[in-house]
């Protein structure tokens, strides 16, 4: 497999704090990777990165490119929806699309219009007439009609209600993502995007905790409820987690021995939103 | 360049206020203004019984009019034809002033810039589209508008005259409406590199500034005339605050407005004074203005205008504030 991007040591320190420090992760072709870590953690700033809108220390390479130098050529390969309110609030449809036609070489008008023609939006409607998810649709719109290698996303759906989190999402994995095409997502709704994941990055101060794709994140981390009388010799194993529930003990467990915790009481797969609040404990202590 | 054509179109599309909408609205006015002084003289003249030329009836002055007198009145037409350039001309000047101050600033503010820094678009094309808009589109749509409202003027005068009388065929012979139409179309490079120093000047302000871009470009240059003056007064450094305020100051915030290398540029080896008074096409005509190629506050300013620029691409690529 081929790499889409790679950081080596990557470090950007802003006036009074560290967004990076020192961070290295790799980034293969056809996967779709959850970056994924609480306000402030370096995320945006990860992002930003890769896709050539800040300067950093260390060593980042995106489909061949630096960022820092070859921005125009990287920007071809390479699409990004920030969140909702990046679109200018004049455009209107008909422009956006006349607009990013002429100017994208890999930009297929009929796709995007086909797009647009499952949306209530209009030719002469401007986006200051919108609502955030009609917005989004339009971007979006515009986003899949691009032949793009690498999509970015950074919170694309902020502020959205669940029928168009859900149809933002369902759109991308059916009209958009093959196995030529990479996707990085950052999000706080980690749930709904959790069983389209392939790859998860956990992101913390500046430092990357879990780099790992979701099949090894099964096999990895247990999660155990236990009773109340079999807590004790749970707690002596290290778990990374516990909480109360109904009396009982939920353990999570990092690379236990899955047999011993089978006896120990009922064993299941953690959510990913379970295995970040056990990761990020104390974040804002 | 079909890129850099549709980021001038994009430009368009967002400034139609300004750049379009401005100066037929200012042309508009202008015409209303004139029909209803025209009204009001004839209107006046009827109650009264005045009669032009102090009793003597209109056509009998026509017929008795010499070369020199038709000249005049060709004049007059001349003037009609490019008065309204005036007021057009001072509009745009305040539309291209505010436009070069947010063109790369209120993208940012409202984060656009992510999108359209998220295309394959150059951040030098980006900005250079936005020069070419302040200092050749939107003066081109001005002049173009003036020249139709001149020509509707003329119309104007002539259809008043006629009323009196007077031969209206004549009338056009001796004004040069094509001359005027030329020579306000030939000003339009000349204003792009008078202007630039300026466009310069608020586009590096816009694209530099974290907040507040028209306090910078105002403030700067005010406060360091202020200085060079205060010094000056106390006789130090040798340094003259008119000379600054005249060449700096005035420069990088007032060459935007159209006309003002006729007023600020004393190199200019024509000057006023000695132009013919039947003439008035002469202050605009290539001849005269052109002059202006041989004056190195000009090329000084062009050259400052070109690094302002730069700077403003610089400020364009590394400005992450979003």
């Amino acid at each position: 497999m081929n790499a889409v991007v790679t950081a080596t040591g990557l470090s950007k320190t802003y006036k009074n704090s560290i967004a990076l420090n020192d961070v290295s992760f790799r980034i293969e072709s056809g996967r779709i990777v959850g970056l994924i870590g609480p306000n402030g953690a370096g995320k945006t700033t990860a992002l930003k990165a890769i896709l050539g809108l800040t300067d950093f220390k260390g060593e980042l390479n995106v489909l061949g490119f630096d960022p820092r130098t070859q921005r125009d050529q990287l920007m071809e390969q390479v699409c990004f929806i920030a969140d909702v309110a990046v679109l200018p609030r004049w455009i209107r449809v008909r422009e956006a699309i006349d607009f990013v036609a002429n100017v994208h070489p890999r930009f297929n008008r009929a796709k995007c219009e086909a797009f647009l023609a499952r949306t209530k939006l209009t030719p002469n409607q401007r986006v200051k007439q919108m609502s955030k998810g009609m917005i989004v649709q339009l971007h979006l719109a515009l986003v899949m009609a691009i032949d793009a290698r690498l999509l970015v996303l950074d919170e694309p759906t902020l502020g959205l209600d669940i029928l168009y989190r859900k149809q933002f999402y369902q759109s991308l994995l059916e009209d958009y993502f093959d196995e030529n095409k990479t996707i990085i997502v950052t999000t706080h709704q980690v749930e709904e995007i959790e069983n389209i994941l392939t790859d998860l990055m956990f992101i913390r101060d500046g430092r990357i905790v879990l780099d790992t794709d979701m099949d090894t994140v099964g096999e990895r981390f247990v999660e155990v409820m236990v009773s109340a009388e079999k807590a004790a010799t749970a707690r002596s194993m290290r778990p990374l987690d516990e909480r109360q529930v109904f009396g009982k003990s939920i353990f999570l467990f990092d690379g236990a021995d899955r047999a011993t915790l089978e006896s120990m009481g009922e064993v299941r797969r953690p959510t990913v939103s379970d295995l970040f609040v056990a990761t990020m404990k104390g974040t804002y202590a | 360049m079909k890129t850099f054509y549709w980021l001038l179109k994009r430009e368009f599309w967002e400034h139609r206020g300004g750049f379009l909408w401005a100066p037929v609205v200012t042309g508009g006015i202008f015409l209303v203004l004139n029909v209803m002084a025209i009204i009001t003289a004839e209107v006046l003249s009827a109650r009264h019984g005045v009669r032009f030329g102090g009793g003597v009836d209109i056509q009998e002055m026509m017929r008795n009019a010499d070369a020199g007198a038709w000249q005049q009145v060709g004049a007059a037409a001349d003037v009609a034809m490019i008065s309204s350039m005036g007021l057009i001309g001072i509009v745009m000047g305040i539309v291209v002033l505010f436009y070069c101050l947010g063109s790369l600033y209120d993208d940012r503010r409202d984060r656009s810039v992510l999108f359209w820094k998220s295309l394959p678009v150059s951040n030098t094309n980006t900005v250079l589209s936005k020069v070419a808009s302040a200092a050749i589109v939107a003066p081109v749509i001005a002049v173009v508008v003036s020249i139709v409202c001149g020509l509707l003027q003329l119309i104007l005068f002539v259809i008043a005259l006629s009323f009196h009388g007077v031969n209206v065929w004549q009338l056009l012979t001796y004004s040069h409406p094509l001359r005027a139409v030329a020579s306000l179309l030939s000003n339009v490079p000349l204003y792009a590199l008078w202007a630039l120093p300026a466009i310069g000047w608020l586009m590096l302000c816009s694209s530099g500034a974290r907040s507040k871009p028209f306090l910078w470009a105002v403030a700067t240059p005010v406060v360091l005339g202020l200085l060079v003056s205060w010094f000056d007064i106390m006789g130090l450094f040798n340094m003259t605050g008119s000379w600054f305020w005249a060449n700096v100051v005035q420069r990088v915030l007032l060459s935007v407005f159209p006309g003002t290398s006729l007023l600020f540029d004393k190199h200019n080896p024509l000057n006023m004074g000695d132009l013919n008074e039947n003439d008035p096409l002469a202050m605009l005509s290539p001849m005269h203005t052109y002059g202006l190629l041989a004056s190195p506050n000009l090329w000084i300013g062009v050259i400052a205008g070109l690094a302002l620029i730069a700077g403003a691409i610089w400020f364009r690529r590394v400005r992450d504030d979003s």
